[in-house]
């Protein structure tokens, strides 16, 4: 038997301990440290220490709060042993009397450098690229690699990318601090676009054949359940809904062999029905609070669609009526033209072509696939075979996901007469 | 008659100025009584672009003034940090028409 058994428990227990708390860890010492290399390093360092010092004297009782102290400690013994000749010693002095303060303990002291740290990394005064890379790098606890496979890029490209991002955070000052309730609605914005967008890419990419990619609608999930724990505003129910309610159609958005389906040809046996409860009963908390907005509304359609027997049997009338409600707090063409497509199943298929050939006409989405597509899609509904070959071949020729394109190839090989 | 005396550098030529050789440059203004006031800036990717649109505060990262858009003034504020800075710069007026870079300030180096 190996000599290092006796330890295994313990490692297991070091090992749990990071997988739960490792992030928290790493908020409450940013907060203390005031800067991020300088907590990442101290996090790995007191987990270092753990790792030595755990088997010999056992698992402290409050093995978080015994990580922050250590990681503390370590990181004013390099900051003293990097400033020798400098007087830098007041800045171990503020961290030394800092960590003697109970009020660092308490649990909503704590909870709070989470909220901080996810605000501070989705700040609008940083890259939108930037602000994903460092959400997951910082609150998701991936590691550079994984964000760099993820989004299929060079690694040292994405460190870059981090590392002027907290550049950026040190030299403009931008502060550790969960927003005022002034500023809070524009930076939850912030922080649910950076999520959602993370959940798209995930979604989006999903092709099925590329199982290397970090799973990143799940990470943006996570994400979400955690913004709704720490901070239960109902927009962040709604994304957190409509996520889950996208999420619940995973499996049936796929044919084994990797091709898509769409919604109306989907097998509704295969949704997540776990899922679709809990995204339902959000989206009913959100739009309860009479406060929701955009992506509670987009969850309402989802949840109706998730609830429909069949596509034909969805409430075609609610969803449009939920699209004018989206519409009137935000003008975008894109769900103009998802309206126009409820429409179309509402009144038919030459009422939602005349929506969409209006939009397309406006010039706003000429160059969007899915408009393309969605024109086609109608064309070929209404027998006008010509004008729905010439519409799918535009939007093949935008797109740039391979399943999206064998699904395309398909639908202009079936209106051109040539068997599939 | 006040001027504004603006300084253009590239990027990798912020620094090609000894920050010791502007310091005395200053403090002569000064002594000649001309100078009301100079700072050197944190390159351009610290900067973050205020606007208010009805009534909405939105900030945006870098230095997004549209072309058209060209420098009509400036305010030199003491804030505690980009938050407040952003607050600040919010309620210039014409962060309602055009828009406000928020640049944060690089203390000059004596040695």
């Amino acid at each position: 038997m190996a000599p290092a058994e006796p330890n295994k428990p313990i490692r297991d227990t070091i090992n749990a301990v990071y997988e739960s708390d490792s992030r928290r860890v790493l908020a409450t010492l940013i907060r203390l440290l005031g800067d991020f290399d300088a907590a990442e390093e101290a996090l790995h360092d007191a987990f270092r220490a753990a790792l030595e010092q755990w088997p010999k004297e056992g698992v402290p009782s409050n093995p978080r709060a015994w990580l922050v102290s250590a990681g503390r400690f370590k990181a004013i013994d390099a900051m003293r042993r990097r400033s020798r000749f400098d007087a830098l010693d007041d800045v171990g002095e503020a961290a030394d009397k800092a960590v003697e303060d109970p009020a660092l303990w308490d649990e909503e002291a704590v909870e709070d450098d989470r909220l901080r740290l996810i605000f501070t990394c989705c700040h609008p005064a940083l890259a939108p690229d930037a602000q994903v890379a460092l959400t997951l790098r910082e609150v998701c606890g991936l590691t550079t690699e994984e964000i760099a496979r993820a989004y299929l890029m060079p690694a040292p490209t994405l460190a870059q990318r981090i590392v002027r991002a907290k550049s950026k955070i040190r030299d403009a000052q931008i502060p550790y601090q969960v927003p005022t309730q002034t500023e809070l609605p524009e930076r939850l914005d912030a922080v649910l676009r950076v999520i959602y967008l993370v959940f798209n890419e995930g979604y989006s990419a999903s092709s099925g054949a590329v199982v290397t990619r970090h799973d990143l609608s799940g990470e943006a999930i996570r994400l979400g359940r955690l913004l709704v724990e720490l901070l239960p505003e109902p927009e962040a129910r709604g994304l957190l809904a409509l996520m889950l309610l996208h999420e619940s159609r995973r499996a049936a958005r796929m044919s084994p062999s990797g091709e898509l389906i769409l919604l109306d040809e989907q097998d509704r046996s295969l949704w997540d029905r776990a899922q679709i409860a809990e995204g339902a009963r959000l989206v009913e908390q959100a739009l309860s609070s009479g406060r929701f907005g955009p992506y509670s509304i987009q969850a309402a359609i989802a949840a109706i669609h998730a609830e429909a027997p069949s596509a034909d049997a969805t409430d075609w009338a609610e969803v449009v009526g939920l699209y004018d409600i989206l519409l009137q707090s935000d003008v975008s063409p894109v769900i103009e033209l998802n309206r126009a497509v409820a429409v179309a199943m509402r009144d038919g298929p030459a009422a939602g072509l005349a929506i969409v050939e209006a939009i397309l006409k406006r010039g706003d989405l000429k160059d969007y696939r899915l408009a393309h597509a969605a024109r086609a899609e109608l064309c070929r509904r209404l027998g006008r075979m010509a004008e729905a070959r010439e519409a799918f071949e535009r939007a093949l020729a935008l797109t740039r996901q391979e399943p999206e394109r064998r699904f395309l190839e398909r639908r202009i090989a079936e209106v051109s007469g040539n068997p599939v | 008659m006040k001027y504004l005396c603006l300084v253009y550098l590239e990027g990798q030529k912020l620094r090609a100025v000894p920050d010791r050789e502007c310091m005395a440059c200053g403090d002569g203004l000064r002594q000649s009584g001309v100078l009301v006031a100079a700072q050197a800036l944190q390159p351009i990717e610290t900067a973050a672009t205020v606007r208010v649109r009805q009534g909405k505060v939105s900030v945006t990262d870098g230095p997004f003034a549209e072309t058209k858009e060209q420098l009509a003034g400036f305010y030199l504020i003491e804030a505690r940090d980009l938050n407040d800075a952003i607050q600040i710069a919010a309620k210039i007026p014409p962060a309602r028409k055009g828009s406000i870079e928020v640049r944060p300030i690089r203390e000059l180096d004596p040695i």
